[in-house]
């Protein structure tokens, strides 16, 4: 998942260029106070416009206790966004709060059910309560922790080993697996320190983590080759992608995976896992069909 | 209605600035290095844009640095909401 | 000394039989910090001549003094590989009345060799020389002012002009050696304070670029090449200087360390990225036409197999020895590319002159694969077209087209695509490129040309590819 700042037209207009399994439009912490305006009209423009193919659109919006919040939601829904990532989530309360105002918008434009939420946590009541946020809601895909606001709330700091996040995020893991969600690992920001970011990156997939969060196309090949996609994956991917074709030769709407409903982020990553494979040499276009 | 303008000159982006005009319509001025293949588009997506929020009488000047459509009608747009103070958002 | 061929600017004019009328010629090894053609043309224009012909290896944005002489009649007809800067949009606008006439650095070597482009009076500037007129790109005396490498594209108009007239910032004791530019080709020396600021050629260090998009191309184009079936140990190659063509070395260079791989030789303008492979041992000689920066150029000085080449030997699509026909590599750039595989590297999607042909044209159509590497778009400029705007290098010449959004192959060249499939790699339609370009920016309104021709576009064999209007 790679983070675009919401208020950069250029970055914003070929962030999938490079290949990110999502883009985060960024419209909170790299807005400043006096662009959140016009940096949400951008957001709400690209996602509409931008040809961004098959790659997951989230967008981070402003805490709805802010005087953006709101706005933020009505803006980026009505562009049809993939994802909202709610911020330094708490309590479970927030999370149906941040429902119920996509589900007054999706009621509006008559889309209801299409959003769904990535809850990012950030703070030390977050961790505690992230089982609670993980099951919050129906449209709850994952959960994400935002380790820079962690570690000052815990008073401490990063360190290049993580010691300090070591609770944080096996917490998550734990939360997003118990409530069959995803979840996602915190950004590293030292573009220029490869050998710790590939280590970090190691880590948290050891920990069960489903992905990395990144600031620079430069990471995503490192992200890449630690998760390369195992055969089991594939077997998984395939048969997705196989129910889509029978689900349309049979004209049915309705795609289903061993009786299970496939939603589309789902659909999304299978169609990634089955890429990412062939990119990385390790089944060919024709083992793929 | 007040002066107000949104954008930059950064690669891709457009700044563009409205000011309330006396004479009737949309005026655009535009700089832009690629005005000669995409001039006339881009001041069509501008009027189209100020049309959709119902801004009439303004003077309007681009400089524009690349940017694609979505962009154009972003920056008009956010540029048109503070000039006018009405967003197009609930509060 | 005895014999001694040094006079003053004004001397050497006079002695070189120059009239109105007649040819002279400049390279461009100091590029941007060249100071020759405007030194030597405002003091033609001092000494009241008209009606020049100026034939000069390529002109950049250091030489817009020479609209002024274009106006005052001075200058009337031009020929160059490339235009930049001020010049180049003047003559696009229909400053000079006569087109320019743009030719390869191999079909202008092949032009003066073969008496197609006669010089009358040849300008050489060198960074040092003795006073019969030996000559080179370096010096190593201790008064040193400048280096500029390689003299490759003043070799032929040495050898083949009416008469020579060597300008040096660093006159040397005899024997200047070992030299360049022979004194038995050379008529005058000349003595000035400088005859180039060496610190343009380049930034001088090897600086990896960090632009994501340049990354992405050059990580694309490396696979290109490791997939081709050309990336064979003794391979040989070329590449140009923007900021992906470097990359590229960068990731070739650790894939021919993993697999053992080394080049026999590295062709063209010379960079620093490959003056430290061939230290490496990784490739074994440098043929250097031009030095591309301080390092190279210092390399050339030190180092035995680092060889200078003229422009003809480098390049000539006549000459069948030439080092092109050898290369099996080359990695270009280009301004456009259309649907068809031609390939624009002069004029500007806005229609005004802002380039060179270089050796784009050779090197494609003599090396045994072509990789143009450019992006899909450039703000809102599209790269890949439905049709050229200037056709400067053809598409038979050309095979493999790396952009962000995929990889075009020529379909004339099955085997490469077949193997670069294979390889996992993303080949797409090149017309699904063009496509894709104009759903993201839509569709270009047409240039505003005007009837007249400013530019003439010649192909290295000496035949007219295309010609250039006047935009208003």
């Amino acid at each position: 998942m790679m983070f675009v700042p919401g208020n950069n037209p250029g970055m914003m207009a070929d962030a999938h260029i490079y290949g990110p399994d999502s883009i985060m439009l960024d419209l909170e912490d790299s807005v400043t106070m006096a662009e959140k305006d016009a940096a949400r009209f951008l957001v709400h423009n690209a996602l509409k416009s931008i040809e961004y193919g098959n790659t997951e659109m989230v967008v981070r919006i402003n805490p709805l206790n802010t005087p953006y919040g709101r706005k933020d939601v009505e803006a980026v829904v009505k562009a049809g966004v993939d994802v909202i990532r709610m911020p330094k989530t708490e309590t479970a309360d927030e999370v149906r709060e941040l429902e119920a105002e996509i589900l007054k918008v999706e009621e509006e434009i008559g889309a209801v059910g299409r959003t769904q939420i990535m809850a990012a946590i950030e703070s030390a009541l977050g961790v505690v309560n992230a089982y609670d946020i993980a099951t919050a809601s129906k449209r709850m895909m994952g959960i994400a922790l935002g380790a820079e606001d962690y570690s000052a709330n815990l008073k401490t700091q990063r360190t290049p080993g993580g010691a300090e996040l070591l609770l944080a995020r096996e917490t998550i893991v734990v939360a997003a697996r118990a409530a069959g969600i995803c979840c996602f690992d915190t950004v590293y920001s030292n573009l220029d320190d490869m050998d710790t970011f590939r280590a970090e990156v190691e880590l948290i997939k050891s920990l069960g983590f489903d992905g990395k969060s990144i600031i620079n196309p430069r990471q995503i090949e490192v992200v890449n080759e630690v998760f390369a996609p195992k055969p089991k994956d594939i077997e998984k991917a395939r048969k997705i992608i196989a129910a889509i074709r029978e689900a349309k030769e049979k004209g049915s709407g309705v795609i289903a995976v061993n009786g299970k409903m496939v939603d589309r982020p789902v659909v999304l990553r299978a169609e990634r896992t089955i890429a990412l494979a062939i990119a990385s040499g390790i089944i060919s276009e024709e083992e793929a069909l | 209605m007040n002066t107000a303008s949104a954008g930059t000159l950064e690669s891709g982006d457009i700044l563009i600035q409205i000011a309330p005009s006396e004479k009737p319509g949309i005026e655009i001025e535009l700089q832009s290095p690629v005005a000669a293949q995409f001039g006339r588009q881009i001041k069509a997506v501008i009027e189209e844009t100020l049309g959709g929020l119902e801004v009439n009488n303004v003077y309007v000047k681009a400089v524009d640095k690349g940017a694609l459509d979505c962009t154009i009608r972003a920056r008009v747009s956010a540029a048109a909401v503070r000039a006018t103070g009405k967003d197009v958002w609930k509060d | 000394m005895r014999n001694s061929k040094v006079v003053t600017l004004e001397e050497a004019i006079r002695r070189s039989g120059l009239h109105d009328g007649c040819t002279i010629s400049f390279h461009h090894h100091f590029r941007g910090g060249d100071k020759v053609v405007n030194m030597v043309v405002d003091k033609l224009a001092e000494m009241g001549f008209k009606d020049l012909h100026l034939a000069a290896s390529s002109l950049s944005d250091v030489h817009a003094p020479l609209i002024d002489h274009i106006r005052s009649g001075v200058i009337t007809r031009i020929s160059t590989s490339g235009l930049r800067g001020e010049l180049a949009t003047a003559i696009s606008h229909g400053l000079l009345k006569e087109p320019v006439i743009f030719r390869s650095h191999g079909g202008r070597g092949s032009a003066i060799a073969c008496g197609e482009l006669p010089i009358d009076v040849a300008f050489l500037g060198a960074s040092s020389a003795d006073p019969l007129g030996n000559a080179c790109g370096y010096s190593r005396s201790e008064n040193a002012k400048s280096i500029c490498g390689s003299l490759g594209y003043a070799l032929p108009d040495a050898r083949y002009a009416k008469h020579v007239v060597v300008i040096t910032d660093d006159l040397v004791e005899y024997p200047n050696m070992p030299m360049s530019i022979a004194a038995s080709d050379v008529e005058s020396v000349v003595v000035v304070d400088s005859v180039g600021d060496s610190s343009k050629i380049s930034s001088g260090a090897i600086r990896d670029s960090k632009n994501p998009r340049d990354i992405l191309l050059a990580k694309q184009a490396a696979k290109v090449v490791i997939n081709s079936g050309y990336f064979n140990d003794g391979f040989s190659i070329q590449t140009g200087t923007g900021g992906a063509s470097l990359a590229v070395v960068k990731y070739i260079h650790e894939s021919m360390l993993a697999k053992g791989i080394k080049a026999s030789f590295a062709l063209g303008g010379i960079t620093a990225h490959m003056v430290k492979l061939h230290e490496e041992g990784l490739i074994g000689k440098l043929i250097d036409v031009q030095s591309f920066d301080k390092v190279a150029a210092e390399s050339i000085k030190d180092d035995m197999f680092h060889q200078e080449v003229s422009a003809v030997d480098y390049a000539s699509g006549v000459h069948k020895g030439s080092a092109v026909h050898a290369l099996d590599i080359v990695i270009l750039s280009a301004l456009e590319v259309d649907v068809d595989f031609n390939v624009n590297v002069l004029v500007g999607s806005d229609g005004v002159i802002r380039g060179a042909i270089g050796g784009h044209q050779d090197t494609a159509a003599d090396s045994a694969l072509s990789i143009i590497v450019c992006p899909l778009l450039r703000g809102r400029i599209p790269c890949v077209v439905p049709r050229v705007t200037t056709l400067i290098t053809p598409g038979k010449s050309v095979d493999v087209v790396v952009t962000e959004y995929g990889i075009a192959v020529n379909p004339a060249r099955a085997d490469i695509r077949e193997k670069l499939e294979a390889a996992g790699l993303n080949i797409v339609d090149i017309h699904s490129l063009a496509a894709k370009a104009e759903a993201i920016i839509g569709k270009p309104d047409p240039l505003p040309f005007k009837e007249r021709v400013v530019g003439i576009v010649m192909n290295r064999d000496g035949e007219v590819l295309d010609e250039i209007h006047e935009i208003e």
